[in-house]
């Protein structure tokens, strides 16, 4: 980059130095042509001036030459003359017009010397010389003047050839027979500069080619006019514009290296001139005309500034240019920068993600010696205070395990590691799990704690049913810090169905109606927490949803009637570690970190999360999590256990709301169930109708407000039906809440929250139904998955194995126990003759990761053996699960790297050992 | 003595050791496999138990004297012996031996040795515990009562 803008800076210089030359040039062409112009100019008027004069002489000429005829025709060839001084004086006056440049004329005839004599007498005066004006002495001829205008009167009887100037051109003008001129001289009396253009008077006419002494002899005379050429010129000049602008001078150039200033003064002008040449019809005489301008050229103003400002806008444009790029590279340059930054940013966070996985992960192995030990120091004996202490040691040390466990989920959501699993699993039985987790809270708090799962809901899922769970414990753990009295309802249903319903209450008008919660408390609307997600808006109006059959989306929303969340601290409650406040950290302890997780593992369930929560009234969260649906047929749900089959239970609450949870747990065991508002709807009912009521639940809202009725009830319902009467429960928050409830035939007890197998064992409990065999529905399908399959086990540890083979007999699979991986490698040759494999990990000389490596190595061998006709997959790939006793977080991961297909811990559990084994055997 | 009264000895016998954290689900796990297949699955594992305790109790004592001691021998013993006393759901065992394996990863050889120490005094109470109750089993089936489970 740096090299980059030293470029542009380079570039930029020499667009400034091109600009100058260019500026400079253009200046230099611009003057030149103005120049040009002016030389232009300066030629054509030079060149008129020159055209004009010549014209203006050449007319003056002519008629001199007329005026030669004239005298030739009335004074020589007439005898007597016809022409005296005086005609020509007036003739030549009159006709001065005629001869614009002439300042006189004048007439000279041949005189020989031997006709002097009588040429003396006959005009009573002597030739006299011209520049003595005495009378001239002898000579071979003369010329004297006989005519002349009144102008030039002075010139009559002087000898024209005794002058120098006047001689020469006498002679030359009868020789060639042309007009010819003089060089400047000084004229007699006007002292000015002219010039005498003298033509001879022939006797006869001669032809063209006449030879000079030819001519010579028939010369009779000579007319000159005499030029005033200043005053000519002058003149001349006047009738022109613009005269002065420019000076002329008009030389005479006969003599080269001498010429002889005709007019004009030496008055300093522009160097610059122009000559025209004049023709004045003389051809030994050469004339010029110089012309310049009287002022020197002056400074190209306009040239200038159009160069500079040409020049200006040039240099700006580049600077423009050059600015801009600087300031492009200088923005690449701050984005590299920030790119960096960004990058480096990034790395800082990773690594601090990676520092708190590791440093949790850390902290965890010796906190378990603490509590390990915290757990050996409890049954040593100790007093009652130490045994205070090492509990609460023991509590803090557990709080501190899950909060590692919280930040370690954190840290592994933002590295992105946290992959979540795809096993089978029952929602109703997992919400039956979490709301007993919370049954002791919410009993000692005396909320109700309800759920409701809708029947669209499918019986068996795929998900991932921890993180599922840990996300409902999340939001569930929330609620009931925050709520002190009324309810916390979970109610999970398809979105679809919610849409659906939506729509309906739109339909209908009912949107606003004011449906009672569970426990009689307003609470939050529920709708509000969900307006944004997309789940919702790519819902069409038919509410279709594009997805496949075989995926379910949830909506799950945990509602309660608690303090609610402050309206300032409700933008960020799912940043990590953000509490509404200092105060409530204190209060209800916590990092402030569930949030932030459950709504990453809502994200990578696919789903969305959003609450919306009212002071003092509740908040609701609602989430919504796309499962796969495990079984085709979801309508049809199988009652857990079947004892209760058919049965009718009544059902004695005022509240529809709550009443609907009820239902939903009765209705999952098989029961169906009546609703009635009071008691003596209720007695009317078991009395008069025509069903067998064999359960009544009555609400303990109910039984207190009609306690004065209750034992009548009692007494009356225990009469019905031919001694087969109907049992009687009241459905209580709490233990606390029961003890007015007074009288001699108390009806049984069940506290919620209602689980379907504690609500089971109640009604087993009263009814005597006989419970023959207690399995869980678990062990059932076990048994159902296991039944007859051939399964080797393999650990070093004999107690073990036999445990293992035990619980695996008892699923009634047939066991074969070795007790090193080499004996396992030789069992399970390829093709296998077990189902699946039970390995133990850590075992002397091979372990089972070795093991498992060897036996797919063979199973790979075989495979590409027998590639032609492969008959049973299965025989070639066995699967082969891990039995392990520490389930530390990366196992499940390690065990599918090395080549295994799942784990299970030691000693076995049935549920997980379930969820295994599903996996493969597939009834 | 009366068979009811055995019974009720029994019940409360396992209860305590139950409650006192000797024994965990485990073991009742354990019970519940046994049925007429197997009428003595319970001794059977538990009897292996003690054998492999006491071999792996002195292999310990053993692998602890020597210098300088090889913790990652002590460990694979421990690690044998917590996965047979989780087996059996002998529950305070196999605290010992989650806290001992933390030692044996430290390679503290105080902490290994007072672990040890205690191993084998919980072994000695689990194992006069688990006696006396299969004493009390033997003398009921001897007096003809059946053996009561425990939920």
């Amino acid at each position: 980059m740096k090299v980059k803008s030293g470029c542009v800076r380079r570039v930029f210089y020499s667009w400034i130095v091109f600009c100058t030359v260019g500026g400079l040039y253009g200046f230099w062409h611009m003057s030149l042509n103005a120049c040009e112009q002016r030389k232009e100019s300066l030629i054509s008027m030079c060149d008129e001036r020159a055209r004009m004069l010549q014209d203006q002489f050449n007319v003056s000429m002519n008629h001199i030459q007329a005026m030669s005829i004239l005298i030739k025709t009335f004074h020589h060839n007439m005898n007597p003359s016809s022409i005296d001084q005086s005609t020509f004086a007036r003739y030549t006056e009159r006709t001065a017009f005629e001869r614009p440049l002439t300042s006189g004329v004048a007439y000279a005839v041949r005189v020989l010397h031997s006709e002097r004599g009588q040429f003396e007498r006959q005009q009573g005066w002597t030739i006299k010389n011209m520049n003595t004006l005495h009378p001239s002495p002898a000579q071979q001829e003369y010329a004297p003047v006989i005519f002349a205008q009144d102008t030039i009167s002075h010139v009559i009887s002087l000898d024209v050839l005794s002058g120098k100037e006047d001689r020469e051109n006498v002679l030359r003008a009868r020789e060639s027979a042309k007009g010819v001129l003089t060089a400047p001289f000084r004229l007699l009396k006007t002292n000015r500069l002219g010039v005498i253009l003298t033509f001879a008077v022939y006797k006869r006419i001669l032809p063209s080619n006449a030879t000079p002494y030819q001519r010579i002899q028939a010369t009779d005379g000579y007319l000159g006019g005499v030029f005033d050429v200043e005053s000519l010129v002058e003149k001349l000049l006047q009738q022109l514009a613009s005269e002065q602008a420019v000076i002329v001078n008009v030389y005479d150039t006969t003599n080269n290296t001498h010429p002889i200033v005709m007019y004009g003064s030496n008055v300093s002008g522009d160097s610059f001139s122009y000559v025209s040449t004049l023709n004045f019809g003389d051809p030994l005489r050469k004339h010029e005309m110089h012309c310049r301008f009287k002022q020197k050229q002056p400074w190209p103003w306009l040239a200038f500034n159009t160069c500079v400002g040409g020049f200006v806008i040039c240099v700006l444009l580049g600077y423009i240019f050059y600015a801009t790029w600087n300031r492009v590279v200088k923005a690449e340059e701050d984005r590299d920068e920030m790119t960096e930054l960004k990058k480096r940013a990034e790395a800082a966070d990773i690594a601090k993600s990676q520092f708190l996985a590791t440093v949790s992960h850390e902290i965890r192995t010796p906190m378990n010696g603490v509590l390990g030990m915290l757990h050996m120091l409890m049954d040593t004996d100790l007093d009652v205070t130490q045994q205070e202490y090492v509990r609460t040691a023991q509590g803090s040390g557990k709080a501190l395990v899950s909060l590692i466990n919280e930040v370690l989920d954190q840290a592994k959501i933002e590295a992105g590691k946290l992959e979540l699993e795809a096993s089978l699993f029952d929602l109703r039985a997992l919400l039956d799990d979490v709301s007993s987790l919370f049954s002791e809270k919410s009993q000692a708090k005396g909320i109700e704690l309800a759920v409701y799962v809708s029947d669209e809901v499918p019986e068996v899922l795929i998900g991932d049913p921890g993180r599922f769970r840990q996300i409902i414990t999340n939001l569930m753990g929330n609620s009931i810090k925050f709520t002190e009295k009324g309810h916390i309802y979970v109610t999970i249903h398809v979105v679809e169905e919610v849409v659906h319903s939506i729509e309906i209450d739109k339909e209908l008008g009912l949107e606003d109606s004011n449906n009672v919660s569970v426990s009689g408390f307003p609470v939050a609307d529920s709708r509000r927490s969900w307006e944004g997600f997309k789940a919702f808006s790519q819902v069409g109006p038919l509410g279709s949803f594009s997805s496949d059959a075989d995926l379910i989306n949830l909506i799950v929303s945990v509602e309660d009637t608690g303090e609610g969340i402050p309206l300032e601290a409700q933008s960020r409650i799912f940043t990590p570690f953000m509490q509404v406040g200092p105060s409530v950290s204190r209060r209800h302890g916590g990092t402030g970190i569930g949030l932030s997780i459950s709504k990453c593992l809502v994200g990578l369930m696919n789903g969305e999360i959003g609450f919306v929560s009212l002071p003092k009234i509740g908040s609701t969260f609602t989430f919504t999590a796309l499962f796969t649906n495990a079984c085709n047929n979801h309508h049809q749900s199988n009652p857990p256990s079947s004892e209760f089959q058919g049965m009718t239970a009544l059902l004695i609450d005022p509240r529809p709301a709550r009443a609907k949870v009820c239902r939903y747990h009765m209705q999952r065991l098989g029961i169906r169930i009546q609703v009635v508002s009071d008691l003596s709807q209720g007695l009317s009912t078991i009395t008069e109708g025509n069903q067998i009521i064999n359960i009544v639940l009555i609400e303990q809202q109910v039984w207190d407000r009609d306690s004065c009725m209750s034992s009548g009830f009692v007494d009356s319902t225990s009469r019905v039906h031919d001694g087969v009467a109907p049992k009687l429960f009241i459905l209580v928050n709490s233990n606390a809440c029961l003890g007015e409830t007074s009288g001699t035939s108390n009806p049984r007890v069940i506290i919620k929250p209602l689980r379907a197998s504690m609500l089971a064992a109640s009604l087993q409990r009263a009814m005597g139904v006989s419970c023959r065999n207690g399995e869980v529905p678990a062990s059932l399908s076990l048994g159902h998955l296991l039944g007859g399959k051939k399964i080797l086990i393999v650990d070093d540890n004999g107690v073990n194995r036999t445990v293992a083979a035990g619980a695996l007999k008892k699923y009634g699979a047939d066991v074969v126990c070795v007790s090193s991986g080499k004996e396992a490698i030789s069992k399970l040759k390829p093709p296998h003759d077990f189902d699946a494999c039970f390995m133990d990990i850590q075992m002397p000389e091979m372990d089972g990761f070795e093991a498992t490596k060897k036996i797919r190595e063979m199973e790979r061998c075989g495979r590409s053996k027998r590639d032609g006709f492969v008959d049973n997959l299965s025989k070639w790939d066995v699967p082969i699960l891990a039995m392990t006793a520490d389930v530390i977080q990366a196992t499940h991961e390690e065990c599918v790297r090395r080549g295994m297909d799942g784990y299970v811990s030691k000693p076995f559990e049935a549920e997980q050992l379930y969820r295994e084994v599903s996996r493969f055997f597939h009834s | 003595m009366d068979v009811l009264q055995l019974q009720r000895k029994l019940r409360e016998h396992q209860a305590a050791m139950i409650r006192e954290g000797f024994l965990d689900d485990q073991f009742s796990q354990l019970q519940k496999l046994q049925d007429e297949s197997s009428p003595d699955f319970v001794i059977e594992v538990v009897k292996m138990f003690f054998d492999d305790s006491e071999n792996l109790l002195n292999n310990m004592t053993r692998a602890l004297g020597q210098v300088p001691v090889d913790f990652k021998q002590v460990d694979a013993h421990v690690h044998q012996y917590k996965g047979s006393s989780a087996s059996v759901g002998a529950a305070r065992v196999k605290n010992v031996c989650a806290t001992f394996r933390n030692f044996c990863e430290a390679q503290n050889l105080e902490g290994c040795v007072r672990c040890l120490q205690q191993l084998q005094h919980e072994y000695s109470l689990l194992k006069n515990n688990l006696q006396y109750l299969f004493r009390l089993q033997e003398e009921i089936q001897a007096a003809g009562g059946s053996i009561p489970t425990i939920e």
